[in-house]
């Protein structure tokens, strides 16, 4: 326990600051109050759906938790149900086999509610296209606000992305 | 039986039919494995359609041909009754190419869901990729068990966290798990028959996409399968550059998930200090390779970017930084009894049983089975390097934790071996004009062995690319390590193993 408590002792804190919101990242107008988005700031809740993508996208979802990107920090959480969420994080292209359950998991948000399409993948399609097992972006199957492109996106880049779909215009 | 180009150890052997039973049942009584089993569509070409089977032994590689005769509806005897990783190979195989296996234990399809209805098999030649079906319905049969008391849980395709998804269908008994049966294929996007649309010097980066924690073995393995089939030699700084990458990659992946294993266990702080571990090595990775991940770091015929000789000395440092961070958590992790009591005994796969299963890579070595591609069939520049193989003999998940401390400290010994001994010279070469050829890239990767059989065609393009993920070999084992633990303890188990969905769904 000794050395525990030293490691956490001698890590200190390592967060770095937020980036700012980008509004190049926009997809469509924002469709929440300005009441709403009040509500939001201190909890936002986050549940992601990895739709197809080949898990890249992932590691950087994981490491904008990690201690220097600190997620939390922000009032920002990732929860277990789409029924808790605000926001849904959506990565891949959307493979036809994971049309349904995108769509089930969009509609299980309760609304009002906000989507941030991950990757080049969830804009466009990315390097797997459109094809007999793919849909490609996300938009093409259920209504996107945000869209942040990288092959993953960084940390920073995704950050970003959450924080322009919740900034009030 | 020829031998075929490259660097490693590779055959290739024609067979019939009796052939590839009889060779597949040799293979297994020397204590041989299956590695990958896909089929390539050659009516085109005024040939049949033709079964692959790569396996590997002592000698290394053998891959076997076998000309199926019906041109509409080609069979192959069945090899899942030698190999357990067979099911679900030849599952796939008759989705994708059509191919039908003579008395397979299970003819239920794999990767098709309801994107396509039966009947119909994009890996044909004369399948149109871009094209849409109507759904069809979906109704798998999950095997039941039945009895007082038991009763399923599903779970996925979407689970509850920062995962991919897939579905699991256990059968408990109060909290012990009785089976598990396991569903994929959800991430299923065409990933092979894109392939064939790409020109073959390009589709590295396809490759470094198909399971995105393991770009570098993936396209490692692509382009050893490429520079095999033009026969391009490579610089020795080149070979050595993409052992420092892969390293990398092993290094980082590990860190991830001893920190995920910790937080599984209920040690948030363990997440907290891997993480800040694992982002450090990535910034790195970003500052010397412009990319995170390290994706299309490799390139056919070298490596991108070549490495500075100023940054040696950072690199140094930051390994030695890392050797004494890892071996101060180890010892946390080592002493912590509550930690402890979670891993030992969870998950547990006896050496017994990871050797009938064909179990590969670190879940392997973690039970007993000393075995890497490193170690034995080094070629450059694994044999100037010298790896050591790590195994521990537990199965359970603190053998797989114990496993990942030990290869972290070896992979930070052949990093700084890399970077004293690193040859001059180029770190790239052009490539030769496009020509009909095959190919094998075999890596270890981080995850246990990379397979990729390309076949390029006279054109520029891809003929057929078959990228094969350990997990496929791995994902059959977690559904017995599982057996008899509580149903809370799944995600710790399954973090132990860290399988790729994408790799496998293709």
């Amino acid at each position: 326990m000794y050395r525990l408590l030293r490691q956490i002792a001698c890590t200190g804190i390592v967060t770095e600051p937020p980036p700012e919101p980008d509004e190049a990242l926009r997809e469509v107008r924002q469709r929440l109050t300005a009441a709403v988005l009040r509500g939001f700031r201190g909890a936002l809740v986050i549940r992601h759906v990895d739709a197809g993508s080949c898990n890249g996208c992932e590691l950087e979802i994981h490491a904008a938790n990690n201690p220097v990107h600190n997620l939390e920090q922000l009032g920002i959480r990732m929860a277990a149900s789409p029924r808790h969420a605000d926001l849904l994080l959506v990565t891949g292209p959307v493979s036809r086999h994971m049309e349904t359950a995108l769509r089930r998991t969009y509609d299980a948000v309760p609304d009002p509610k906000l989507v941030v399409a991950l990757g080049d993948c969830g804009c466009t399609g990315g390097i797997f296209g459109e094809g007999y097992a793919s849909c490609g972006r996300v938009s093409s199957v259920i209504p996107v606000d945000v869209a942040v492109p990288g092959c993953p996106p960084t940390p920073v880049a995704i950050l970003q992305g959450i924080l322009t779909a919740i900034a009030a215009r | 039986m020829n031998a075929l180009p490259g660097a490693i150890p590779a055959r290739l052997a024609e067979v019939d039919a009796a052939g590839w039973r009889a060779t597949g049942a040799a293979v297994r009584a020397r204590g041989g494995r299956l590695l990958s089993l896909w089929a390539a569509d050659r009516r085109d070409l005024g040939e049949g359609h033709v079964a692959f089977a790569a396996f590997a032994g002592a000698e290394g590689l053998l891959l076997l041909r076998l000309p199926l005769a019906n041109r509409d509806a080609p069979s192959a005897p069945d090899l899942s009754d030698l190999f357990l990783p067979a099911v679900r190979l030849q599952r796939a195989c008759t989705d994708l190419s059509g191919v039908a296996f003579e008395v397979a234990r299970d003819p239920r399809p794999w990767l098709r869901h309801g994107a396509w209805p039966a009947g119909v098999h994009p890996l044909r030649r004369d399948f149109v990729a871009r094209q849409s079906f109507a759904p069809v319905p979906d109704d798998y049969p999950f095997v039941s068990v039945a009895g007082e008391g038991v009763h399923e849980i599903p779970v996925g395709p979407v689970h509850a966290g920062i995962i991919e998804p897939g579905h699991f269908r256990f059968s408990v008994l109060g909290e012990r798990v009785l089976r598990l049966e396991e569903r994929l294929g959800y991430k299923h996007k065409g990933i092979e028959k894109r392939f064939e649309t790409l020109a073959a010097a390009e589709a590295h980066r396809l490759a470094g996409r198909v399971s995105g924690d393991s770009t570098v073995a993936v396209a490692w393995a692509y382009a050893m399968a490429l520079e095999a089939a033009w026969g391009v030699q490579l610089p020795a700084r080149a070979l050595w550059l993409r052992a420092l990458l892969l390293e990398r990659e092993r290094i980082a992946n590990h860190l991830g998930d001893l920190g995920m294993l910790g937080n599984d266990a209920g040690l948030a702080f363990g997440l907290a200090q891997f993480g800040r571990l694992k982002e450090c090595w990535l910034q790195d990775n970003a500052r010397l390779w412009c990319h995170r991940y390290l994706m299309d770091a490799i390139v056919p015929g070298g490596v991108g970017v070549d490495l500075a000789t100023e940054q040696h000395a950072d690199l140094h440092e930051a390994v030695t930084e890392l050797e004494a961070e890892v071996l101060e958590l180890r010892a946390v992790y080592d002493e912590h009894a509550g930690l402890q009591d979670r891993f030992r005994g969870c998950g547990q796969l006896s050496p017994d049983l990871a050797l009938r299963l064909g179990l590969t890579g670190i879940a392997a070595r973690a039970s007993g089975q000393a075995r890497d591609l490193r170690v034995d069939f080094p070629v450059l520049p694994w044999d100037v390097l010298g790896v050591r193989a790590c195994t521990q003999t537990g199965g359970d998940v603190a053998a797989r934790v114990a496993l990942r401390f030990d290869e972290i400290a070896e992979s930070l010994r052949l990093l700084r071996a890399v970077l004293d001994d690193l040859p001059e010279g180029d770190c790239r070469v052009p490539l030769p004009a496009p020509r009909a050829g095959l190919g094998l890239g075999w890596v270890e990767g981080w995850r246990g062995e990379v397979l990729v059989a390309l076949e390029t065609g006279a054109d520029c393009r891809v003929r057929r690319c078959h990228p094969h993920d350990p997990s496929w070999q791995n994902w059959p084992a977690l559904e017995h390590a599982v057996i008899g633990n509580i149903v809370p303890d799944f995600p710790l188990i399954n973090k132990s193993f860290n399988l790729s969905y994408a790799g496998v769904d293709l």
